[in-house]
């Protein structure tokens, strides 16, 4: 089938403003937005600029706004955009350098601030002993890939660039519900302010868009919970 | 702009930064990456990583060695595998301290699962060796590994690409590195290089491999007079999703799964009759295509069923949650009530630059040159032989990983200041000008047709005359590679240029294994010559080099190193 990709083009190094080139390609149903893209780029026009890497859904480079929904580019297929017109975007809130490539530097220092490593004691020879039930307690948040779709999605971040925002809070709530992790408490009180968890307003834009399907919006209330429980009155 | 190092790690994936992470503080590390790390394919590793534990049956490192040395053809060099398998208990035990959320035992202990060519006592039946995290391992290893090295504040340059290793004198000196924000070059001088950039899947047409998987490492070597070790041994996943290559790991089969073709037949018991459907990836892979090429192909396809519906879905949501969303976002497929549909992909090189234990580049005499090292898929320890296993990959990283950032750390000591070499740029720079200048064809038509080349010429079954074709074809296009051309003759993000770079390590690469494979007139492992059906010991119990000739490659063999087990007819 005939498709018509509307992609946005900027190269702040020549160009005085965004703007947008319609390409046209002829693509399977079943092929990816990214085979769209990659015919672009390789038959028609080389100096189009996007990440890639793997190709279905587990690196998390591709990430970008489809059809004015943040997804990525290796997970959306072509009959899965309704119309006939597929508009391509950068991710929205982050500084766009070329095309459809953004700075994430600045998400990822958030992610770089919760700390997203495990910190405990002492380790014994074998490993460390964790059941089922408390394995369980991490969900679906190890799943995480960094693709900054849900940054990129949320209407908070959209409007203040001091919040965290849901990728660096899903980090936080892997270690936080990780028994194995001694500093539970001192994590708890990194995001019990304005810009961390509280921040969060139940858009449940994130859970919209996270390409791996986990309940951001859902573990990021949990967390609020959690840090009444164990921090009692808050900043809220 | 230049740098300088003590150590130097190239590429961002487990091997590299496993090394970074054995260097101590005291000394100065720089890692560079094409990518941020967490995107590099070491991610992509589903299925778990081995190690006998024994937390759900007995097990024993001494039968993981014989699986691996017999699971490569008795190519594996046995020395390797006893390190490797020797280690794996302790590595796994320092992934977990790490923070990598494993699937646990009722008892609370890491959960270990069968997997291809993993046996207890020797070959008797499946074993359950692989440690797992649902069917994300990689990609938790690497996420846990990535937060380590934050935590250390070890310094890393993404998106900067190595364009080429300066090795002067038989000594390495450093790299020249292409920024790809800015375009700039910079020397990256250091007293050892850590080569851990992957393996180069990207040859081949239906492949489970990312994007920037082009073997840039390897080549680069070879290019600058390292020989390359073992490159005819190509490993094809038995499992991608059909037509995408996208990889279902054999997990799936691990926790029961089963292979049907196109009459609805389990048709493993026939190749396979002890371990069916967890034989090696290779007896699986012939399996598949001899079924495909006997018209038993699903609807007359290329391809056949993996059939996961007896399973349940609860199991499926718990071990098996990325695959079976793998065939449902790709294929509309829902594993719980439909088989998946799935072909031989290319997935694993076995062979790439020759190390020791200790991850030292060794040149072709075998000894060592001084400051290079290599781990991962880059290198061939060889620990893999003829044919890996699954779960040795997320091992041989950790493990050999391990072992090169100590061997860094100890010869840095010796290793004197890097001598700067004068025009250290002036090549690359050279190659960069003539690619913008370039009048010929695009680089995604050549590769395009030198991933069909590969695939018709030299896959699953290899002959000598469709080899002989393949070759001179490769060579074709090497020689009309010397006009490339692009688009984009930017300086910024200038990916199109990369594009073009990373294919002249691909066509290299591929002349490699095609002249690696026509000098081996047998079949081992994943090597299957239609024109030497059978393995053959007496004349080919040794491992493959080629170096860069002046003209065309020069092929040159060593021995393998046998330890405890002794060659035997190898049967599943």
């Amino acid at each position: 089938m005939k498709v018509t990709l509307r992609v946005y083009r900027f190269d702040p190094s020549v160009d005085e403003a965004p703007y947008y080139r319609n390409y046209h390609v002829e693509a399977e149903p079943y092929e990816r937005v990214l085979d769209c893209l990659n015919k672009i780029k390789w038959q028609q026009d080389g100096t189009l600029a996007y990440r890639m890497s793997c190709a279905h859904g587990v690196c998390g480079s591709d990430a970008m706004k489809i059809n004015g929904r943040c997804a990525l580019a290796c997970q959306k297929l072509v009959r899965e955009c309704e119309a006939d017109l597929i508009l391509i975007e950068p991710l929205p809130s982050f500084t766009v350098l070329k095309d459809l490539i953004v700075d994430l530097s600045p998400f990822f220092e958030k992610v770089e601030f919760i700390r997203p490593f495990l910190i405990a004691g002492e380790a014994p020879e074998k490993e460390r002993l964790q059941s089922p039930e408390q394995r369980k307690k991490m969900g679906e948040s190890i799943r995480c890939i960094l693709c900054a779709c849900c940054t990129g999605a949320c209407p908070v971040v959209n409007e203040n660039d001091k919040f965290l925002g849901p990728a660096p809070l899903i980090q936080a709530f892997r270690r936080i519900f990780d028994s194995r992790d001694t500093q539970k408490v001192e994590r708890l009180d990194q995001l019990d302010v304005e810009d961390g968890v509280w921040a969060c307003l139940n858009h449940f834009e994130c859970t919209r868009v996270c390409p791996k399907e986990i309940p951001v919006t859902k573990y990021i209330n949990t967390t609020k919970r959690e840090i009444k429980r164990f921090l009692g009155q808050s900043e809220e | 702009m230049e740098f300088i190092f003590d150590a130097l790690v190239v590429g961002s994936g487990l091997a590299g930064l496993r090394a970074a992470l054995e260097i101590p503080e005291n000394l100065k590390v720089g890692l560079i990456s094409k990518v941020f790390p967490t995107r590099s394919h070491s991610g992509a590793a589903q299925g778990g990583i081995g190690a006998a534990l024994g937390n759900e049956e007995p097990d024993s490192w001494e039968w993981h060695m014989y699986d691996t040395v017999k699971g490569g053809d008795y190519l594996t060099d046995q020395d390797a595998a006893e390190t490797l398998a020797m280690d794996a208990a302790r590595a796994v035990y320092e992934l977990e301290h790490m923070g990598v959320p494993f699937n646990r035992t009722p008892e609370g202990k890491i959960a270990q699962r069968a997997f291809g060519g993993h046996t207890r006592n020797f070959g008797e039946g499946p074993v359950k060796r692989s440690c797992f995290a649902a069917d994300r391992t990689g990609r938790v290893v690497l996420d846990t590994m990535f937060g380590k090295a934050v935590e250390r504040k070890i310094h890393i340059f993404t998106e900067f690409y190595m364009l080429d290793v300066i090795i002067d004198h038989g000594k390495v000196a450093g790299i020249i590195s292409y920024e790809l924000a800015t375009g700039h070059l910079h020397t990256i001088w250091s007293k050892a290089v850590l080569i851990a950039t992957g393996g180069f899947g990207r040859v081949y047409k239906t492949n489970s491999n990312c994007f920037t998987n082009t073997g840039d490492g390897v080549y680069l070597c070879y290019r600058n007079g390292v020989p390359l070790e073992d490159m005819e041994f190509v490993q094809f996943h038995p499992t991608g999703i059909y037509p995408l290559g996208v990889l279902v790991s054999e997990a799936a089969r691990g926790e029961g799964g089963v292979l049907k073709n196109g009459i609805g037949r389990r048709f493993m018991p026939d190749y396979a009759p002890t371990l069916v459907d967890l034989a090696p990836r290779d007896v699986v892979s012939r399996a598949i295509s001899t079924e495909i090429r006997a018209g038993r192909g699903v609807d007359g396809k290329d391809y056949v069923n993996l059939d996961l519906t007896h399973l349940g879905a609860d199991k499926i949501e718990e071990k098996l949650s990325d695959i079976s969303s793998f065939a449902r976002i790709y294929l509309g497929v829902d594993a719980t009530s439909e088989p998946i549909p799935v072909t031989p992909t290319c997935h694993y090189m076995m062979g790439g630059i020759p190390t020791d234990l200790n991850g030292r580049v060794l040149n072709v005499n075998g000894s060592p040159i001084s400051g290079l090292y290599s781990a991962g898929e880059a290198a061939c320890v060889s620990v893999h032989g003829a044919n890996r296993l699954g779960t040795n990959s997320l091992l041989d990283l950790v493990v050999f990983g391990r072992r090169a950032g100590r061997a860094m750390t100890e010869d840095i000591k010796s290793l004197g200041a890097p001598t700067p070499v004068k025009d250290s740029q002036g090549r690359v720079e050279a190659r960069i000008k003539a690619i913008k200048d370039g009048k010929g064809p695009k680089p995604a038509d050549l590769r395009t047709k030198m991933k069909q080349i590969m695939t018709d010429f030299c896959s699953v079954f290899r002959n000598q005359a469709d080899m002989e074709r393949g070759l001179r074809e490769i060579r074709g296009l090497k020689e009309q590679y010397r006009s490339v051309s692009i688009d984009n003759k930017g300086e910024n993000y200038n990916t199109d240029l990369l594009d073009a770079i990373e294919l002249e390590s691909l066509l290299g690469l591929a002349e490699v294994i095609l002249v690696s494979a026509l000098s081996r007139t047998e079949s081992r492992g994943a090597h299957y010559r239609e024109d030497y059906p059978d393995r053959d010991d007496h004349n080919w119990l040794k491992h493959t080099l080629v170096m860069a000739g002046s003209h065309d490659p020069e092929v040159s063999f060593k021995p393998v190193k046998i330890t405890r087990f002794q060659p035997k007819a190898r049967k599943f």
